[in-house]
């Protein structure tokens, strides 16, 4: 019955994991830069959340959508003035850059007046509710987040599939001169891309804001979302769901059944392992130049 | 030493469904200018990748020089003395050309880690024989005006001269040319010619090059293999080649569609 | 305007290109051999944390710079090294054998970490390594009868052959000898066979392997050397601060040798030494002029975080060519006055090949 309450705490983590690393992997997959700020959006947009709720009183639904409205306008806007001038320049000085974006976005919340250094709680409508099955328990706050993940992933799924934008955007990814070819507005898209992304940073926040509480560190939990990206192989959007959740029941099962220490390191040995037994990711695709 | 150098037989590669080379032989005797020609997607760039060890062949032999090569790993084929050019320029962009042709003679360098680091009288040898070998081939090749410049900012023209020269720096016996005079003028591609020739023939190296521009073929080839869709077409003189009907066709077409071709002079 | 006309070979290959690089750096070494006489002693400190920061800078450089192998948990190197160091000086090993004992342990270290380079590139590469920084870090802590765990283990001053360098100049002596040792050996590695192998494998493996370079022997060679100049600048790192813990060897550390080869130049060795420069004096600039902002965001905690996050996006956006392309810029347009042209620097606008073959 523990083996099952940890699958359960290591799902919902995972989740987190799994959405933050579905953040990287579209903008990878659209411009084929590594996003070292994911974290950082996602504290930007749990942020917001908090500050919406605290200045203006808004209750927490209508916060939450302000905020993912918001932070999608933010990351289209980003895009367009930072990473746009840089496209075509090696990986790695792009890198940099976000590495520098992550910085500056730390260090600005910390002049925020109702941020600071200190930890904030989130007022969410469902905190400390739990619920009971047998001798299973589940806090509301897990199932929000186990809950809101599925339903996420299976509606970019059937947007991905079905509208004229998901097909689009797949498209513009795979193959950029033969998208423009078609008509295809690939900047914008990218554009849309950051955005999407960065909406899905802040869903991320929000719902692991009740759990971890809301400060200006908590962009750090997006490096674990690099192994979990990487295990799942990093173009592939269903395998960053799948690196999220391995990654988070290893930590859970890791921080229970091994000696001290092994739970901050479990994220890591799994993807040495990984890129020992399978370098390209569980879906990822084999890279070959061609010459 | 024999008269062949390079033979292939019945090579084949396959990648996923796609048969890319089928049963491709060929000889290449030392001392000769031995051509690859066909329609692109036929299959003889895929022929230098795998004389290169970049692709490993399905089934199939290579040998270089009366040994085969099927077990030498990609970095020793240098050693063994074949160099090559790729179609796509693979130099080292942000290296002088000096410095891209001092890399061409990596396999001749008699100096360790060790004696690099304290910069010991091995290494400064080493650097005198590379830079020797170095400025022969920068005469050869009139690139002494961008000797010290930077490669990212040359024109095209003079980095497929470059990338020809790394490959005479390794001093091969063998040189593969993948398509020398493509993206070239007429008169760049005239030199490419006479540097062709003054390589095979005051040089002593063998070149079996890959090439679309029939012209240049004709005056500098000795023999012709023409492929198309992995396969061997017809081998042998440049004229013979030319005039073999199953390479018209793969090039032209049969006489039905080009008949149909043909127009009315207008009165 | 200065020709250089070479009539010799071991003019080409030598380290000074003319008289003029010969004057200004012995000026510059003789300045920096009195420092501790002409500048006070909390100046002679931060200069050795320059020093010390060059040196893991040029480790950092010669894997990422110049063999285009990019390490975001290089800061482990620093530890095994400092701890090394720390562990066997107070068993009372002498200094340079203790030293030579701390670039051989990170060197192996730097071996296992190149492993999964022989195998992935690009990201992958970057997260294998940042996943070993992490799990370094960790065994630094845990290991506790050892390294002491997250209590931290104090360290002796250096000592050797009966003397030791107890006092600040005698020190800072040390650090600048041993900083120049290592600058002319990687000075020495790019300008023979192997610097030259590291390079062709940064701009193209292919044909790199086609001149006959084995690809896992050069990278991992990389990985060995870039780990003992860096375990060597920790060793002297951990003598500096006299007492050292885990996690000043964690993620931030290793984002601030990032920072450093950024933006001192990335592929050039002046590049860690303008870098390390800027790494030390940073924040005493950042410290100068904080009274003169507005109290909100002058008195911040994350006024740092955000002054850097600017500088090094000004860098990438602006400047690739970190500060010694800037000083590169520069020191042309004074040697060409009036006759420098505003396009001569102008970087080619590269289109990025995509790596993934689809």
């Amino acid at each position: 019955m523990e083996f099952i309450q940890l699958l359960i705490s290591g799902a919902a983590l995972g989740c987190i994991y799994a959405l933050i690393a579905l953040g990287f992997v579209l903008i990878y997959k659209a411009t084929e830069t590594v996003n070292f700020a994911q974290g950082e959006l996602m504290m930007l947009g749990a942020c917001t959340g908090y500050l919406l709720m605290l200045w203006f009183k808004l209750p927490f639904l209508w916060a939450a959508l302000v905020s993912i409205v918001g932070m999608a306008g933010f990351g289209m806007l980003l895009e367009r003035a930072v990473i746009r001038p840089i496209l075509g320049q090696p990986q790695f000085t792009v890198v940099m850059l976000t590495i520098g974006l992550g910085y500056i976005t730390r260090g600005l919340v910390t002049m925020l007046p109702g941020i600071g250094t200190d930890t904030h709680v989130l007022d969410v409508p469902y905190r400390g509710q739990v619920w009971k099955l047998g001798t299973l328990v589940l806090s509301a706050e897990q199932g929000a987040v186990i809950g809101i993940t599925l339903a996420l992933c299976l509606g970019l799924f059937l947007m991905f599939k079905y509208t004229k934008l998901g097909v689009a955007m797949q498209a513009a990814s795979q193959n950029q001169l033969a998208a423009y070819y078609m008509g295809i507005p690939v900047r914008r898209l990218n554009g849309m891309v950051w955005g999407l992304s960065a909406a899905v940073a802040t869903v991320a926040g929000l719902l692991l804001a009740p759990i971890t509480f809301v400060h200006v560190n908590m962009g750090f939990i997006g490096l674990k979302a690099f192994p979990a990206a990487v295990v799942g192989g990093f173009g592939s959007l269903p395998g960053a769901v799948v690196g999220g959740l391995i990654i988070g029941i290893v930590e859970a099962l890791a921080g229970f059944y091994l000696p001290e220490g092994f739970k901050d390191v479990a994220a890591y040995v799994v993807v040495l392992l990984m890129l020992i037994l399978k370098p390209s990711g569980l879906f990822g695709e084999k890279q070959r130049k061609k010459v | 030493m024999s008269q062949i150098l390079l033979s292939a037989r019945d090579l084949s590669v396959r990648f996923g469904g796609v048969l890319a080379v089928n049963k491709v032989s060929f000889d290449v005797r030392r001392g000769e200018v031995f051509t690859l020609i066909g329609p692109n997607g036929a299959g003889k760039t895929t022929v230098f990748n795998l004389i290169s060890r970049i692709y490993l062949p399905t089934t199939g032999t290579l040998s270089f020089d009366g040994q085969p090569i099927d077990r030498t790993p990609a970095h020793g084929i240098a050693a063994l003395g074949i160099a090559r050019t790729f179609q796509n320029i693979e130099l080292f962009e942000h290296a002088t050309v000096l410095q891209n042709l001092l890399i061409g003679f990596h396999t001749h360098r008699r100096s360790g880690f060790w004696s690099d680091l304290l910069f010991a009288p091995a290494a400064r040898r080493n650097e005198i024989a590379a830079r020797r070998k170095a400025e022969e081939v920068i005469e050869l090749l009139r690139l002494m005006r961008y000797r010290d410049q930077r490669v990212a900012g040359l024109p095209y023209g003079v980095r497929k001269v470059v990338e020809l020269a790394r490959a005479l720096c390794s001093a091969p016996q063998l040189l593969l040319l993948d398509e020398p005079s493509s993206g070239l003028n007429a008169e760049e591609t005239e030199d490419m010619a006479w540097w062709i020739q003054d390589i095979q023939r005051e040089l002593g190296i063998t070149v079996l090059m890959v090439e679309h521009d029939m012209t240049l073929v004709s005056r500098v080839s000795d023999r012709v293999l023409a492929m198309n869709q992995g396969e061997v077409l017809a081998l042998g003189t440049p004229a013979e080649v030319q005039a073999h009907p199953g390479v018209i066709e793969a090039y032209l077409g049969t006489i039905d569609d080009v008949s149909s071709l043909r127009r009315e002079a207008v009165q | 305007m200065r020709f250089i006309f070479r009539t010799s070979y071991s003019q080409d290959y030598g380290l000074a290109q003319h008289n003029g690089h010969l004057f200004w750096y012995g000026l510059l070494l003789a300045a920096l051999v009195a420092a501790p006489w002409l500048v006070g002693s909390y100046w002679t400190s931060q200069l050795t944390f320059v020093l010390i920061y060059a040196i893991a800078g040029l480790g950092l450089m010669v894997l990422a710079g110049y063999t285009g192998l990019v390490s975001i948990g290089h800061a482990a190197f620093l530890g095994v090294g400092a701890y090394t160091q720390a562990v066997l000086t107070g068993q009372g090993w002498s200094f340079p054998v203790a030293l030579a004992a701390s670039a051989g342990l990170s060197a192996a270290v730097g071996v296992v970490v190149g492993l999964p380079a022989l195998r992935v590139k690009g990201i992958y590469l970057a997260v294998a390594t940042l996943a070993f920084g992490f799990i370094v870090e960790e065994v630094m802590a845990r290991w506790e009868h050892v390294t002491g765990g997250n209590a931290g283990l104090s360290v002796k001053a250096p000592a050797m052959f009966g003397w030791t360098a107890s006092s600040a100049p005698a020190f800072y002596l040390l650090v600048l000898g041993v900083c120049l040792i290592v600058t002319l050996a990687v000075l020495n590695l790019l300008r023979s066979s192997t610097g030259r192998a590291f390079i062709a494998i940064r701009d193209s493996e292919i044909s790199a392997q086609s001149m006959g370079i084995h690809l896992a022997h050069y990278k991992t060679l990389s990985f060995a050397l870039s780990a003992a100049i860096v375990g060597v600048a920790g060793a002297l790192y951990a003598h500096k601060l006299r007492f050292i813990s885990p996690e000043q060897f964690g993620i931030a550390q290793s984002i601030d040798l990032l920072l450093l080869v950024v933006v001192g130049g990335l592929g050039s060795v002046h590049g860690a030494f303008f870098g390390a420069i800027f790494l030390i004096t940073m924040p005493q600039f950042i410290a100068l002029f904080k009274n003169w902002l507005p109290p909100a965001i002058g008195q911040a905690a994350g006024l740092q975080a955000v002054v850097f996050g600017i500088v090094l996006m000004g860098f990438v956006l602006f400047e690739p060519t970190g500060l010694y392309g800037r000083w590169v810029k520069l020191r042309t347009y004074l040697e060409l006055f009036p006759t420098y042209r505003r396009g001569m620097f102008r970087r080619q606008k590269t289109f990025q090949k995509s790596e993934r073959v689809r």
